[in-house]
C-alpha cells in the first residue's frame, strides 16, 4: 500500500500532490523521462501502456499512443522497463481493460507487482465491472485507482471512494484528456465533492494543463494529475530535460500555492 | 395514434432482457468511462419504461408504417431458387425509407431521445447507412445531428456523405487509427464523454455498452417478427429451414434471428471474408476473434497477441469492423447460430447474380449472405431447403465502387 501511504503522508504534511503522466514507449528515452519527472518533484508517476483504441484520450495522448505502438512497444516492454528503473517514487500504470483481460487478470497483476509498480488506472473499467481485475490486483498488492466524474451520482461516488485504492481520481470536466485554455468550473465542484466523500488523497485530472490551473485545482483537492501538457512537449521533440523543467515549474507553483 | 390490426407495422414482440449488467452469457457488460455511466443508466430506465408502454409502441409502429414504409415484403425468388435448387425468400429491408434496416432502430432511438429531453444526437457510421438513417430521423424530429465517419469510408461512400449533409447533419471525418468504423465509434464515444448532458449517442448496431445491444436488437426485431409471419403465410404455416443474414456488428442479423430463435430454423450469420481468412485481411470476428473488451462490451474481437485491436478488412464498409455484438458471441458459443463468411470477390459475384436473376440490386453487405448461400446450396444447405435471407439494404450506395471492380470505370 505504498502509493496511498506515501501520498497520504505527504498530503498530511501540507504538500500539494503532483502526478505527471507519460506514455510508456514514447521515444527512446521515456524511462529517463520518468526519472527526470521524479527528480523534478513528482509525488508519483503515471505511465501509460498504449492501447490501439484509447476512448478516454484526446488527440495528444492518442498521437503518443499510436507513435509508441508504431515503435513496437508492448505491455510487457513497458512493465519490464519500469522493473529496471528506479524512480524513487510510486509508479502507477494507466491502460485500457482489453490488454489487461488479454494478459489475464492474475498474470497482469503479478507482472506489475514483480516490476515494483504500485498502482493501476483502467479508465474503461468502472466500479460495477471491477471485480475480476480488482480482486487479482488486491491479491498482489497493486492499488487500483478509480475515477469519479462530474456526472457521478452521490450514491455511486460513495461506492467508488470505498473501492478505490491509492488515491481517488476526480475527472475535472466533461470530456477526454487534453489541454484546455482554462480550468473547468466543474473541477472545483469535483474537488469539493471528493473531499467531502473520502479521506483518500483526492487528485484532479483531465484538462489540467498549466501551473496556474494546477494551483487553482489543487486548492479544491489534494493535488493534480497533468498528462497532455507534458506529453505534447515530448511529441514536440522534448526529452527528459524539457519534461523535468516543465514538472519543476508545476512543482514550484504548487509549493508557492 | 393507433393502427388497426394488419394495417401497418406491428410491434408486439419482446425478447429476453440480458442478465445482470447487460450480460448474454459471459458476453456484454458496460465497460466505459465513469462519465457515461449515469447516461447509460438513464437510457436503460427510459427504454424499459417505453418498451413496456403501449402508447410508445403505437407511436413507433405508426412511424414505421407511414414514414419508413413497413411492413416490408418477403419476396419469393423464383428464378434464383431454380438456379440454386433451394426455395429462396428475401426479407426486403432494401425497400424501407433510406434504403436499409437501419431506419428501424433510429426511429426508436429518436423517440427515446425526445423522451429524455435531449436535443442533440451523435452517431457513428461505416457504410453511411446508419448515418443517413440518423440524419433522416433528426431532420424529422428537429434534432441537431453529428455523424462520425472514418476518413476511408468518407472516400468510398461519397454518396451517403452528401445525403447526410443534405439532410442537415454535420459529417466529421475520423483520421485516427484505421480511419474506418472502429475509429468512428471511438470518436463518437469521445464526443459523448464531453456532451452527454444534452446529447444522445444513437448506436447503430447491436454493439456497445449495455443497454445498447439489447435496445438495438429490440428495435430491429420487427424484421424477424414480420418475416416469421410472412414466411408462414408463404410456406403453409411452416418456418424456413435456414435463416441467413450478414454480420458486421450484427444488427440486421440479430433483428432477424430474434424472430426465429423460438423456431426450429437454422440460424446463419455471414461475416466478411475479405481477401480470405488466411490473408489476415477480413472481418470474420466470430471465426478468428478472441474474447476481449472494446467499445464497452465483452465480445469476440480481432486482436494481436498483446490485446491490441487489429484492423478489419472488407470491400463492404458496413462489415468492416473487427468485432461482433455480444449476443452474437453468445449465440456462437451456445451453438444457437452458426457463423460463416464470404469473400469480397464472392460478394461482388452475388450482386451480379441477384441483379440478373431477380432484378434486385443488393448492397454489398447482404450480398455476403447471398454469396454464402450460393456457395453451399446443394451441399451445406441441402437441395429443396427453404431459405430466408435478409436483404438488409439496397445497392445504390455501392454503385460507383462496384462499377470500378467490374471494370466499368469511374461513374463520377
Amino acid at each position: 500500500m505504498r502509493l496511498e501511504a506515501e501520498l497520504r503522508a505527504k498530503r498530511d504534511a501540507g504538500r500539494k500532490l503532483l502526478v505527471p503522466y507519460v506514455t510508456g514507449g514514447l521515444g527512446d528515452r521515456w524511462v529517463d523521462v520518468v526519472a527526470a519527472l521524479a527528480a523534478a518533484g513528482a509525488d508519483a508517476i503515471e505511465v501509460g501502456i498504449p492501447f490501439s483504441d484509447p476512448v478516454m484520450d484526446g488527440p495528444t495522448i492518442q498521437e503518443a499512443s499510436q507513435a509508441a505502438l508504431e515503435g513496437g512497444v508492448t505491455p510487457q516492454g513497458v512493465v519490464g522497463a519500469l522493473a529496471d528503473s528506479d524512480a524513487g517514487v510510486p509508479l502507477v500504470v494507466m491502460t485500457y481493460y482489453n490488454p489487461v483481460l488479454h494478459a489475464g487478470h492474475e498474470r497482469f497483476a503479478a507482472a506489475l507487482a514483480a516490476a515494483g509498480v504500485d498502482g493501476a488506472i483502467v479508465p474503461d473499467l468502472p466500479v460495477d465491472e471491477l471485480d475480476g481485475w480488482g480482486d487479482a490486483a488486491d491479491a498482489q498488492g497493486v492499488e487500483t485507482v478509480l475515477l469519479a466524474a462530474p456526472t457521478t451520482t452521490d450514491g455511486r461516488l460513495a461506492e467508488i471512494c470505498a473501492r478505490s485504492k491509492g488515491f481517488i481520481y476526480g475527472v475535472s470536466l466533461l470530456g477526454v484528456t487534453g489541454e484546455r485554455r482554462a480550468l473547468s468550473d466543474m473541477a472545483l465542484t469535483m474537488g469539493k465533492r471528493l473531499k467531502e466523500a473520502t479521506d483518500l488523497p483526492a487528485l484532479l485530472g483531465v484538462g489540467v494543463s498549466t501551473p496556474e490551473q494546477a494551483v487553482e485545482a489543487a486548492a479544491a483537492a489534494d493535488g493534480v494529475i497533468v498528462g497532455s501538457a507534458l506529453v505534447r512537449r515530448l511529441l514536440d521533440g522534448g526529452g527528459p530535460e524539457e519534461a523535468g523543467a516543465f514538472v519543476a515549474t508545476l512543482r514550484a507553483a504548487l509549493d508557492r500555492g | 395514434m393507433s393502427l388497426a390490426r394488419g394495417a401497418g407495422a406491428r410491434l408486439e414482440g419482446t425478447g429476453p432482457e440480458p442478465e445482470g449488467l447487460g450480460r448474454f452469457g459471459s458476453f456484454g457488460g458496460r465497460f466505459i468511462p465513469e462519465t457515461l455511466v449515469a447516461a447509460l443508466e438513464e437510457l436503460e430506465r427510459e427504454f424499459r419504461a417505453a418498451w413496456g408502454d403501449a402508447s410508445f409502441r403505437d407511436e413507433l409502429a405508426a412511424l414505421l408504417t407511414t414514414y419508413a414504409g413497413r411492413p416490408t415484403p418477403v419476396t419469393e425468388c423464383h428464378r434464383l431458387s431454380e438456379r440454386l435448387g433451394v426455395r429462396l425468400l428475401l426479407k426486403r429491408e432494401d425497400l424501407t425509407h433510406t434504403g436499409s434496416h437501419k431506419i428501424n432502430n433510429v426511429l426508436g432511438q429518436a423517440l427515446l431521445t425526445q423522451r429524455m429531453g435531449k436535443t442533440r444526437v451523435i452517431a457513428e457510421t461505416g457504410a453511411g447507412q446508419h448515418g443517413v438513417a440518423t440524419a433522416t430521423a433528426c431532420a424529422l424530429f428537429g434534432l441537431d445531428c453529428t455523424v462520425f465517419m472514418g476518413a476511408v469510408d468518407v472516400e468510398r461512400q461519397a454518396l451517403n456523405v452528401f445525403r447526410m449533409r443534405l439532410l442537415g447533419a454535420e459529417v466529421v471525418p475520423v483520421h485516427s487509427g484505421s480511419a474506418t468504423l472502429k475509429d468512428a465509434i471511438n470518436e463518437t464515444l469521445r464526443d459523448w464523454v464531453a456532451t452527454v448532458e444534452d446529447t444522445h449517442y444513437c448506436v447503430g448496431s447491436v454493439v456497445g455498452p449495455h443497454p445498447f445491444p439489447w435496445i438495438v436488437r429490440e428495435f430491429q426485431r420487427v424484421v424477424g417478427d414480420e418475416a416469421r409471419e410472412q414466411c408462414r403465410e408463404i410456406l403453409g404455416g411452416a418456418d424456413p429451414d435456414v435463416v441467413v443474414a450478414c454480420v458486421g456488428g450484427g444488427s440486421n442479423a440479430m433483428g432477424t434471428f430474434a424472430g426465429f430463435t423460438e423456431t426450429g430454423a437454422r440460424l446463419v450469420g455471414v461475416e466478411a471474408g475479405g481477401l480470405g481468412l488466411d490473408s489476415g485481411k477480413h472481418g470474420a470476428s466470430v471465426a478468428r476473434g478472441v474474447p476481449g473488451v472494446l467499445h464497452g462490451a465483452r465480445s469476440l474481437y480481432l486482436q494481436d497477441e498483446e490485446g491490441q485491436i487489429k484492423e478489419a478488412h472488407s470491400i463492404s464498409a458496413g462489415l468492416d469492423y473487427p468485432g461482433v455484438g455480444p449476443e452474437h458471441a453468445y449465440f456462437a458459443e451456445m451453438g444457437r447460430a452458426e457463423y460463416h463468411n464470404a469473400t469480397d470477390d464472392e460478394a461482388l459475384e452475388a450482386i451480379r447474380l441477384l441483379s440478373q436473376t431477380e432484378g434486385i440490386i443488393p448492397a454489398l453487405e447482404p450480398a455476403h449472405a447471398l454469396a454464402w448461400l450460393s456457395a453451399v446450396a446443394g451441399s451445406g444447405v441441402p437441395s429443396g431447403s427453404t431459405v430466408l435471407v435478409t436483404l438488409s439494404g439496397r445497392g445504390d450506395k455501392d454503385a460507383a465502387q462496384v462499377a470500378r471492380h467490374f471494370g466499368e470505370g469511374d461513374l463520377e
